[in-house]
Formats: C-alpha cells, sequence, structure tokens
C-alpha cells in the first residue's frame, strides 16, 4: 500500500535543498552567470555549517540562539566567499563560466570532504560520519502544536525552521525577479547587459549582488541537507548530486521560484520513491527507479524546447561574459 | 542620481593576439604561483615544508615503476576522454557527458564479456566488443546532439543528467549479474578463462591503453587541425550563422561530432574494462568526465597540448593522494590542490586576452 502521509513530508525534505539550490541559481542566472558551481557551494556551505557547528557543540553549554545562529553564519560566509571567487573570476576576469563552475565544483567537493574527513579523524570515532545531534535538535525542531494537528500537522507543520525560510525565500525571489524595480534591472542585466548598461544600471554591481545571493541561498540548502534531513550527520559525499539536480530544476522551473516550490517538492518525491514502491526481492529494479527524476528532467528539457515559447526562454545573455569595448 | 566617485583607475582593453611564447608564459607563470599557494596550503595543513611536500607528490607519481606505470594509465585514460569531448567543446557543444558515455561503453564491454565469453572464438570477441562499446558511447552522446540540433534543447544539462541514467543502468546490472548472489559487485569477469581481456604487451599490463590513446592523439589533431570536418566544427564553433551561411548543415555537424565524442568515449570505457579493470562499477569513470572539460580547455583544444595538461591534473591527483596516504589526511586533499590550481590557470586567461594599463589623472575633488 503506498503510504502517502510518510511519504509527502519526506518527499519535502528531499526537496527542500533542491528548492534553496535552484532558487539561488534562478538569482545566479538571472544575472547572465550560469554558475555550475552550485554543487560545490552547497557543499562548502553544508561543511562551513558543521565546522561552526561542531566547535560551538565543543564549548559545552548549548544557547539555543547561537546553536542555530552560528552554523547559519559560518555557511552563509562560506558560501559567499564562493560566490565572490566565482564573480572575481568571471566577472573581472570574464572567465568562461563553464569552466570556472566546474573547477569550483570540484573544488567545493574536495573541500566538504577533507575538512568532513579531517573532522571526522578528530573526533576518532569509528564510523566514516560526525554526529551533531545537539545542534541538529535545535535546526529540526518542528512547529509545537505539529502533533495535536494530526495528519495535516504531519504533512506541513512537521519541518524544521529553514524548510519554511526556503519556501519563503523563494517567494521573496519570486516577488522581487517580477514585481521590483531592482528585480526588472536585474532582468535586464541577464537578457541584454548592453542595453541595461547603456541604461546606466552598473552591471558589475548587479552580477555580483545576484550571484553572492544566490550562492548562499544554495549554500543553506547544503545546510539544510546535514542539520535537518541528515540529523546532524556529515558523512562525506553524502550530499550527493543534488546540487546537479537543483541547477537542473532551474530549467524545469523556467526560471521561477514560486514555481519551484512545487516541482522541488516533486523531484524530491521522485528521488525516493524507489523506497515506497514494493518491488519484494528484486534490489535491481529499485536502481532503474532512481533514474526517474533525471529522466524526468530529461523529458522536460526536450519538452520545453519543443515547445519554444518566448516566456520560457533562459535569459539571453547566459554563460556570455560581458565587456563594454566588445562589439 | 548617483555621483560619479571616481574615473576609473585601469583601463583595460583587448589585446591584439599575443605571441604564442607571451601567452604560454604568463600559463607558466599562472602555475608556479599556483604551486607556491598549493604549498603555502599543503604546510599548513601538514606542518612540513614545502619543498618536502613537493618531493613527497614526485615521489607518489613517479617514486615507483609501478607507480610511473599506473601513472601512465590514468594519464591515457583521461586523455582519451580529454580527446573525445574536445572535439564537441570546439563546436560550442558543452558535453559534461562524458563519464556517462565511458560507463556506458564499458557497460556494453561487460556485456559482451558476460553474455558472449567462451561461446565464440575470442578475436570475434573482442572485434564484438569494440564494436559495442564505441556504439554505445556514441549513441548516448547523440541522443543530446540530436535534441541539441533539432529543437535546441540545452546540451549542458542534458549530457548532465544522461550520466546519471548511465549510472543507475550500470547499478542495475551490477545487481543482475553480481557474482556470488548478494555481493553487490561483479567481481572480475572471466577470470580463469580471460575472455575477452584485451592482449596485454609483453609483461606491461597498461602498455597497450596507453599506445591507443597516443594513436588516438595525433589522429584527433590532424582530424581537428587538417580534416574539412574538423574546419566545419571549427567554423559551427565560431560563428553557427557563418556555418549557416556558407551552407554547412550545422544540424549534422552537430550529430556528427557528438558520434565522434561519444564514441571516443564509449572507446575510454573499453580500455578500462577490458584493458585493464576487467569488471565493472558505477564510479569506474572516476570523475573523468569532468575533469577532461577543464583538461581540454587549459589546452585551448589543441590534442598535442593535451598530453601536458592531462599530465598536470593526473600528476596533481596522484601526487596528493601520496601526501594524504603519508600525513594521514583525508584522500580529497587533491581535489582542493586541484581546485586551486584551476582557479589560477582559469584567471590567468584574462592576462592573455586583455591588457591593463594603469590611468595617471590628477584626483579631482568632488
Amino acid at each position: 500500500m503506498f503510504d502517502f502521509v510518510s511519504f509527502f513530508p519526506r518527499a519535502v525534505m528531499q526537496g527542500i535543498p533542491l528548492l534553496l539550490g535552484a532558487t539561488g541559481e534562478t538569482l545566479t542566472e538571472k544575472s547572465g552567470n550560469l554558475n555550475l558551481g552550485i554543487p560545490g557551494i552547497m557543499y562548502v556551505g553544508g561543511i562551513c555549517g558543521v565546522i561552526g557547528a561542531f566547535f560551538y557543540e565543543q564549548t559545552g553549554n548549548m544557547n539555543g540562539f547561537l546553536a542555530v545562529a552560528i552554523p547559519v553564519l559560518c555557511c552563509l560566509i562560506g558560501s559567499l566567499f564562493m560566490g565572490l571567487l566565482y564573480c572575481f573570476l568571471t566577472v573581472n576576469l570574464r572567465a568562461n563560466q563553464n569552466v570556472t563552475g566546474l573547477a569550483m565544483t570540484t573544488f567545493g567537493v574536495g573541500f566538504g570532504n577533507f575538512f568532513g574527513g579531517s573532522l571526522i579523524k578528530l573526533t576518532g570515532s569509528e564510523v566514516p560520519s560526525i554526529a551533531l545531534s545537539a545542534t541538529s535538535a535545535y535546526f529540526s525542531r518542528s512547529l509545537p502544536f505539529a502533533d495535536k494537528l494530526g495528519v495535516f500537522g504531519k504533512l506541513f507543520c512537521s519541518y524544521g525552521f529553514l524548510a519554511y525560510a526556503a519556501i519563503l525565500i523563494a517567494l521573496v525571489s519570486s516577488y522581487v525577479l517580477k514585481r521590483t524595480r531592482v528585480g526588472l534591472q536585474l532582468r535586464a542585466v541577464g537578457e541584454s547587459p548592453a542595453t541595461a548598461d547603456a541604461a546606466g544600471i552598473d552591471i558589475a554591481r548587479y552580477k555580483y549582488i545576484a550571484t553572492c545571493v544566490g550562492s548562499m541561498i544554495a549554500g543553506l540548502g547544503g545546510l539544510y541537507y546535514v542539520m535537518d534531513y541528515a540529523c546532524g550527520v556529515w558523512s562525506n559525499d553524502a550530499f550527493g548530486d543534488r546540487g546537479w539536480l537543483a541547477i537542473a530544476l532551474v530549467i524545469f522551473t523556467i526560471w521561477r521560484p514560486n514555481v519551484g516550490i512545487l516541482a522541488s517538492i516533486l523531484f524530491g518525491g521522485l528521488y525516493i520513491l524507489y523506497l515506497f514502491i514494493p518491488t519484494g526481492t528484486n534490489l535491481a529494479v529499485k536502481e532503474l527507479y532512481k533514474m526517474l527524476p533525471y529522466i524526468v528532467t530529461i523529458l522536460v528539457l526536450v519538452l520545453s524546447s519543443m515547445r519554444n515559447k518566448r516566456d520560457n526562454q533562459p535569459p539571453e545573455s547566459l554563460g556570455v561574459p560581458y565587456f563594454r569595448e566588445d562589439r | 542620481m548617483r555621483k560619479q566617485s571616481k574615473a576609473p583607475i585601469v583601463h583595460i582593453s583587448k589585446r591584439s593576439a599575443l605571441p604564442w611564447y607571451g601567452a604560454w608564459a604568463i600559463r607558466g607563470a599562472a602555475i608556479l604561483l599556483a604551486l607556491v599557494v598549493c604549498a603555502f596550503v599543503t604546510t599548513a595543513l601538514t606542518g612540513e615544508d614545502p619543498i618536502g611536500v613537493y618531493k613527497t607528490m614526485f615521489a607518489g607519481a613517479f617514486g615507483t615503476k609501478r607507480k610511473a606505470w599506473i601513472l601512465g594509465q590514468n594519464l591515457a585514460i583521461l586523455l582519451c576522454v580529454s580527446l573525445a569531448v574536445t572535439p564537441a567543446f570546439k563546436m560550442r557543444f558543452w558535453n559534461i557527458g562524458g563519464e556517462g558515455q565511458v560507463l556506458i561503453g564499458g557497460l556494453a564491454t561487460a556485456a559482451c564479456m558476460i553474455l558472449l565469453g567462451d561461446k565464440i572464438p575470442n578475436w570475434l570477441l573482442i572485434v564484438i566488443m569494440i564494436l559495442a562499446s564505441i556504439a554505445a558511447g556514441a549513441i548516448w552522446g547523440a541522443i543530446p546532439a540530436i535534441c541539441k540540433a533539432k529543437w535546441n534543447t540545452n546540451e549542458t544539462l542534458f549530457t548532465l543528467m544522461m550520466n546519471y541514467v548511465a549510472t543507475q543502468l550500470v547499478a542495475f546490472f551490477v545487481i543482475v549479474w553480481e557474482v556470488p548472489k548478494g555481493a553487490g559487485k561483479i567481481g572480475i569477469i572471466n577470470q580463469t578463462t580471460q575472455a575477452g581481456w584485451l592482449p596485454q604487451i609483453g609483461s606491461y599490463k597498461y602498455l597497450l591503453n596507453i599506445l591507443v590513446v597516443a594513436v588516438l592523439t595525433i589522429l584527433m589533431y590532424f582530424y581537428l587541425s587538417r580534416s574539412k570536418q574538423g574546419y566545419e566544427i571549427a567554423v559551427v564553433g565560431e560563428s553557427e550563422r557563418t556555418a549557416r551561411y556558407v551552407g554547412i548543415n550545422v544540424g549534422r555537424v552537430i550529430v556528427r561530432t557528438m558520434l565522434i565524442s561519444g564514441g571516443i568515449c564509449g572507446l575510454a570505457g573499453l580500455l578500462l574494462v577490458g584493458g585493464t579493470d576487467h569488471t565493472i562499477t558505477t564510479t569506474i569513470a572516476g570523475g573523468r568526465g569532468f575533469t577532461a572539460v577543464m583538461v581540454a580547455w587549459l589546452a585551448k583544444f589543441n590534442p598535442l597540448v593535451m598530453v601536458f595538461t592531462s599530465f598536470l591534473l593526473v600528476f596533481l591527483s596522484r601526487g596528493a593522494s601520496e601526501i594524504s596516504t603519508i600525513y594521514g589526511l583525508n584522500h580529497s586533499f587533491g581535489d582542493i590542490l586541484t581546485g586551486i590550481i584551476l582557479f589560477f590557470i582559469i584567471g590567468s586567461e584574462f592576462f592573455i586576452s586583455y591588457r591593463l594599463s594603469f590611468l595617471k589623472h590628477t584626483k579631482k575633488e568632488g
């Protein structure tokens, strides 16, 4: 029997890191930067939060506010640095965005696994992972009245605060992009930087801010994964390919963070569907079910390119560096 | 209204072509600088003096005969994947699906070895393996290419997703063919009969792979720089409109190039599965599909230069893995070093194509 009540919350929890990553990447792409470093940035965000939480837990006495604030702050700083690095290379030095992004992913994943591995060594534990259950308890504390609301509470109120923050961030980004002057100018930068430049918009500043804010949001996705979804357990490579899925989600949602909320839950569901489909003893078939999110992404990619509607196109100058004196 | 707060200090302008030695001097300086930074990072983390660290790296790469051969093998496979992705990149087709194309080629090889082993003569089996692996890789590469040619589908994400589909396919077949049941891995295929194992030259296990890739490098060099098809690729990459104007069928060039690109990736899978590993796992490609992108780009898509860039990256990863073993660091240390060096080289390209001139002007009060 398909158990929706236990399936849906897990799908949401799978989807939140993707949502944060996709929202961050959407902001970045709207400024014309195709940041393929998002998977690396999410690793860095996650591990920086873990490092912060680890040393705070070492001090012994924990205060609820600081236990949340320190990891979040560390995560934001870590991912901000990655964003700055990306901007410096692509905006100032006009490097190829694909190559820069891939290098950042190599670096970020290595960074995460290296410091994760070092921390694991530091704790001298038997299992290859660090458990920060005390910090995680603060992160995954659900709304106090969730238990009383029965099924409704389990479906909608049982998540940690970062999950709600993710949805809020997506809604706010969507509003900013669509309805404010800043959003309009940002989109102009992504569509046609030369025109935006002529209109007096500071291209470099918009690219920097959008990419750095985007990186920080994506970094939070990594933090959410470790602290809430994985219950504070960092093990190397556990985050897997979610960063790439987040980038795919951007196209899936045709650059709309508010659509991303539902899409990410759908993706999260596809990601864990194999756990809920009874296959009996045939383990091999499970591996085929794990293909689902990728196959769906491919189908969406192909279908959206076939329809070729003008509204659904990527920002015009996505991936192209801007140089004022270029013709 | 924003105030004009300051006049620019630096004026950036495009360089007219830098002579090749100038460009390589800048790149060399960047690599040197990167090595210095890496040395500092390593010293900070291990407490060893930087020269000692590089000595250790060198020992890790070349220390023994066996290590040198492994370096050669890794170099050959990485170079093979890099050669595969190059024609696609030259066409501005971002094939980051090398990983999946290698895997699927390896899977086809393994399938032939398992299903046909001992049923047909060995030479026929090897011929079938070669054809199957190249065809599998080519198909895997051509699917995104066809969509790109027909509907302009984003190829970066398509090829990326194909990686994961390939990984799951391999995972599926690993469980189907696992020996013994429940082990979760295939183990060495045809251990006793050695059916389908590529022949070994003398006593050198890796020599065949290295020779095949060496020949491939030269062929690719001539294909890209001397053949009509190579020229078409370059035109499509520089400007699709020009290509269409001069009557090149852009869609056909895209699909044809990706068939070649995927086919060579499939060949890399054959070399890995049939030549050295004789087994298949989901991680057999080992991230080479991504590293290859950087190898090709660093070499500016010149197959001969790629020998050096892939050597640099393989040397770094082998050396860094030696450091991590000796000083008890995590193995991912190599990725950090690679990342730092790549950042420097990526950054250095700016100084090759642009010139900075510092402007002198009197400070205005305002």
